[in-house]
């Protein structure tokens, strides 16, 4: 069972989170010409690092997300920050 | 019979005699026997059958390295099926039954099995049931394989207690390292915990005399003392079975038959591994044979049980330490022949008993064989943590490498002997100062056995795999050691290949002419010794697991005489009344004639409020929610990315920067859930805000011709003519002085009022509707009364009407993926390849005579074409309408077949039957009522 910091919460147990996708990940702007391509690439397209992961986690008991970079190898917790437009 | 009990050695309680059966035969033990030392004490010789060939099988070891002795176990009515013998504590009374043996493991009648062990190599199964079907063998075949049967009875009050625990170091193993360790940490002024899954502490000492200058047992006392006082903790009969993620260890620890052992999860700064060592069998030929034992654990039979294994004794072993063991055995007074194992040409002799030996042509009288071809350090943990094993030849053995700093490894698991040797490294472990190098004092010589001998030679002595079938696994090119596994079912017995693993990837090595480190070990993964499930589950049970969300009018729904059923997570009245089919269509006949009134409170009531309400609603919902005026409402479908409908629900505008979403009551959090999302990801979370106000708000909603003379007995402040307040608005007003909100929506078609109050105060709105609706001849309707009215005018269930394929455009809501202009979540989605095709699943109505019975929900819409059945569709929604006069249901069907008026074949469990495709709408298709 991993333990990931939740910036508001602490320490809480990985049942307590949810994955939410790749960090950086934009949507398209639909109001715009969207290629097929792109849009499938948008929804099923996950980076899949092994090693340095960067990922939008919601910790589901605060209902905040957060931005957290992991060793998908190790497991270790590398960083957590707030999630916020803009700022990542 | 030649096992036998002395006095002079073991740590049984003497003066607590116990008595037990095993195969209807009894005999005697004392407290602290297993019920493996109990029964070699007695002489017994077959304690069980092999797997496959039913061959009869003594206990190889005498702790969890044994996969023989496995037992079915009675005690005071609680029958356990699958109990290791070896590692389970001997209770006064238990009744003991060979598994996978009958009548008795000693004259079984699958024996005879064995004779054609020739034909039932690795494959077998596979290669010869495959002609002309798989299936036709499967049933037979399954009944034969298994061992213990379950009884069917529940056993009370088993449940395990789930504690969570942490420690600054734990120490697995109580034996001289392991309590050298914990007891230096714990004065050093650690957090201590020990564990060990002896019930008593001292692993393998007590095979010695003397420890640090004490007698053995007097050294694990002061041990044992000396940790309690520095405030270290210790925990017997556990076992730590896994490392898990972010130095999560899982102990399970055993409170006596029939009770559920607790889980305990614990968090460790550090772990120091003291796990010991299993010896390695020696392969040779009939070595599965009773008598044929590990010599470390007939050691242990002698230090723990005061047990003695046989009375002629035969040591074959290839190891340094082999005299520390032969003087255990022979200070209890054994005849004690110690040989030198060199060529795997040695074939014990006997059936259900050795008789003797074979070696090199020469005979050795003896009813016992020891053996051990090196002893084999327990690293389980250290491999599911992630530490590395290097292959040690002078060992001929895994010993760890490098591996997850907060874990050590010492005593003789690290390859570490003797007592001296044990203790400087475990305080060098713990103090954190140098430790020295191995010495290289233990050395182990590989005997590998020959494949091309005509003797039968047993490697995994469960799963009978005989160095034949690695052989002939070998010529089929099964050379991964994960293949070999799954082909031969090699280690996948209950002791997951402690004995056999190693000996069958040192025989590959061999076959393929490579070092033994190339290739490789099979996965270690928890757990280490077989748990029950009841661990996992703890308190996670029924209500507990699973709560229901209820009601604040549970009470008064109750009294009324409700029948309480699950809906969305929901405990609501299903219906009011005794006899379901005639309430049901009682409440909604009565709620078209006069009107009905029900609880609706479980309906979503998300807020979503802020300078960029209006953009992010219009963003989230798939219908332009930018124009919908304050005091107005409208019906709209949230989507999926991927452009499923994800809900449906009415929004209500409260004012420009103020929506309240009353989603569908089962999908309140996905919809939270949904919202906080885009808020967060996409939007500026300080310009926008969700807060799921659904139960602070409780809502009783009135429906039929009479609701308005209902409503306006309750309710003051708000006209409530038709001109005044019409359909999809809503208002605020007055009950007794309490604030209510009355939305103008309509889930049956009805002139409906959904009348919402402060949760605290419903009981006195839902009285209050009651008296009024009373004078109406009005009643209150549950579920299932809705759910036919709803299903009359076609309205949907999402998740019930749709699947994870339905769009928007399916159920004929086409408009806004035509027209709406701003961005919205799916949108790009409905305008696929998939999204246009023609043969898309559309809603649709399926008419039946009136006195047939309901199409059956789920049953599928055919067509036949060159004898082929292809389904088209499924019914989604199926009912008796009393309004109506005839059954009527919803599907969703390939457009190609949705014409008016058209026939298609239903077929549902092997029956046909026949429908019309209809409008969904089968009541007031012109609206006439809603809007009255």
């Amino acid at each position: 069972m991993q333990r990931f910091p939740c910036p508001f919460c602490g320490l809480r147990d990985e049942t307590e989170f949810f994955y939410a996708g790749d960090l950086g990940k934009v949507r398209p702007d639909t109001t715009q010409p969207v290629s097929d391509e792109e849009w499938s690439a948008y929804l099923n397209d996950y980076a899949n690092v092994k090693g340095r992961a960067k990922e939008v986690w919601v910790h589901t008991a605060c209902q905040e997300y957060l931005a957290l970079e992991r060793d998908t190898v190790t497991m270790d917790v590398l960083s957590v920050t707030q999630f916020r437009k803009g700022e990542i | 019979m030649s096992g036998y009990r002395i006095e002079t050695a073991g740590r049984v309680n003497r003066a607590a005699p116990l008595t037990f059966t095993f195969d209807g035969v009894g005999y005697s033990g004392f407290e602290g026997d297993t019920l493996v030392s109990a029964l070699l004490a007695n002489g017994v010789d077959v304690l069980g059958r092999s797997f496959k060939y039913h061959r009869p099988r003594g206990a190889w070891g005498a702790w969890f390295d044994d996969p023989n002795a496995v037992f079915s176990v009675r005690l005071n009515g609680v029958e356990m099926p699958n109990m290791i013998g070896a590692t389970t504590p001997l209770e006064d009374g238990m009744e003991l039954r060979a598994v996978n043996a009958f009548p008795t493991a000693k004259s079984d009648i699958k024996g005879a099995l064995d004779l054609f062990n020739r034909f039932l190599g690795a494959g077998f199964y596979y290669k010869t049931f495959m002609w002309p079907d798989w299936h036709l063998f499967e049933h037979p075949i399954r009944k034969m394989a298994g061992l213990g049967a379950l009884d069917g009875k529940v056993i009370e009050d088993f449940e395990s207690d789930q504690i969570h625990d942490r420690c600054d170091l734990l120490v697995v193993g109580g034996g001289v390292s392991g309590l050298t360790a914990a007891r230096t940490a714990a004065e050093a002024g650690q957090n201590v915990v020990l564990v060990d899954d002896h019930a008593e502490l001292g692993g393998t000492a007590f095979q010695r005399q003397l420890i640090d200058g004490v007698a053995a047992a007097d050294w694990v006392g002061q041990q044992v003392a000396a940790i309690t006082a520095a405030g270290g903790r210790m925990m017997a009969n556990a076992t730590a079975f896994g490392v898990f993620d972010h130095k999560l260890v899982g102990i399970v620890q055993n409170k006596g038959f029939g009770r559920a052992p607790d889980l305990t999860r614990m968090r460790a700064k550090r772990m120091v591994i003291a796990s010991g060592v299993i010896d390695r069998p020696l392969t040779f030929g009939n070595n599965d044979r009773p008598g044929v034992m590990s010599l470390n654990g007939a050691a242990e039979l002698v230090a723990r049980y005061g047990v003695v294994a046989g009375k002629k004794i035969a040591i074959l072993s290839s190891h340094s330490e082999v005299d520390h063991y032969a003087s255990v055995l022979r200070d209890a007074g054994g005849d004690v022949e110690v040989i030198e194992a060199r060529s795997t040409n040695i074939q014990a002799l006997g059936k259900k008993r050795v008789n003797g030996l074979k070696l090199d042509g020469r005979r050795v009288a003896c009813d016992t064989i020891l053996t051990s071809a090196g002893l084999a350090p327990v690293l389980h943990l250290w491999r599911h943590a992630g530490g590395k094993l290097d292959w040690s030849e002078t060992a001929n053995a895994f010993l760890p490498a490098a591996g997850p700093d907060w874990i050590s490894v010492t005593g003789s698991a690290n390859g570490i002997f003797g007592v001296e040797a044990k203790l400087a490294d475990v305080r060098a472990v713990v103090l954190g100062s140098d430790r020295q190098a191995r010495t290289a004092s233990y050395k182990a010589t590989p005997v590998t056995p020959d494949p091309d001998s005509k003797l039968r030679q047993w490697v995994d002595f469960q799963h009978d795999v005989t160095v034949k079938d690695i052989a002939l696994a070998k010529r089929e090119n099964y050379v991964s050691v994960e293949h070999l596994k799954r082909y031969t079912t090699l280690g996948m017995a209950n002791d997951q290949g402690k004995t056999s693993n190693v000996p069958a990837l040192s025989l590959m090595a061999k076959l393929q002419n490579k070092p033994v480190p190339e290739v490789g070990t099979t996965t270690f993964r928890p757990p280490f010794v077989p748990v029950p499930l009841e661990i996992y589950r703890g308190a996670h049970r029924q209500q507990q697991f699973h709560p229901v969300k209820r009601l604040s009018l549970e009470a008064q729904h109750r009294a009324a005489g409700a029948a309480l059923g699950e809906y969305g997570g929901w405990l609501r009245p299903a219906w009011y009344g005794d006899k379901e089919a005639d309430t049901v269509k009682v409440e909604a006949k009565r709620a078209r004639e006069t009107a009905g009134f029900f609880d609706a409170s479980p309906l979503g009531k998300i807020e979503v409020m802020g300078p960029d309400a209006e953009a992010f609603m219009n963003f989230i919902y798939y219908n332009n929610m930018a124009t919908l005026k304050p005091g107005f409402i409208r019906y709209g479908f949230v989507l999926t990315e991927r452009g499923a409908v994800f809900d449906d629900g009415v929004v209500a505008r409260f004012d420009q920067n103020r929506y309240v979403i009353s989603c569908s009551s089962s999908h309140v959090e996905g919809m939270s859930g949904l919202l906080e999302a885009w808020r967060q990801d996409g939007n500026d979370p300080d310009r926008v805000f969700v807060h799921d106000t659904t139960h602070h708000w409780s809502t009783v909603t009135v429906t039929g011709p009479k609701a308005r003379d209902i409503v306006g007995a309750v309710v003051s402040g708000i006209d409530l003519s038709a001109e005044a307040f019409p359909h999809m608005q809503f208002r605020l007003g007055q009950m007794n002085g309490i604030e209510v909100r009355v939305a103008r929506v309509s889930f049956t078609g009805d002139l409906s009022f959904e009348i919402s109050i402060e949760t605290g105060k419903v009981a006195e709105l839902w009285q209050a509707v009651s008296d009024a609706a009373k004078a109406h001849g009005a009643g209150p309707m549950g579920m299932e009364a809705l759910a036919i009215l709803r299903a009359e005018k076609g309205y949907i269930v999402v998740g019930k009407d749709t699947d994870g394929e339905t769009m928007p455009h399916d159920l004929g809501f086409g408009a806004p993926r035509l027209k709406k202009k701003a961005a919205f979540v799916g949108d790009r989605s409905l305008h696929t390849e998939n999204a246009n095709r023609e043969d898309r699943k559309l809603l649709t109505g399926l008419a039946v005579s009136a006195g047939e019975t309901p199409l059956p929900e789920g049953a599928h819409i055919v067509s036949r074409q060159n004898g082929k059945m292809k389904s088209h569709g499924f019914v989604t929604s199926s009912y008796d309408s009393p309004n109506t006069g005839a059954p009527i249901a919803m599907a969703l069907v390939d457009a190609t077949l949705v014409k008016d008026g058209a026939k298609v074949e239903i077929f549902h469990l092997g029956a046909s039957r026949h429908a019309t495709i209809a409008s969904p709408v089968f009541y007031d298709q012109q609206g006439d009522r809603l809007n009255a």
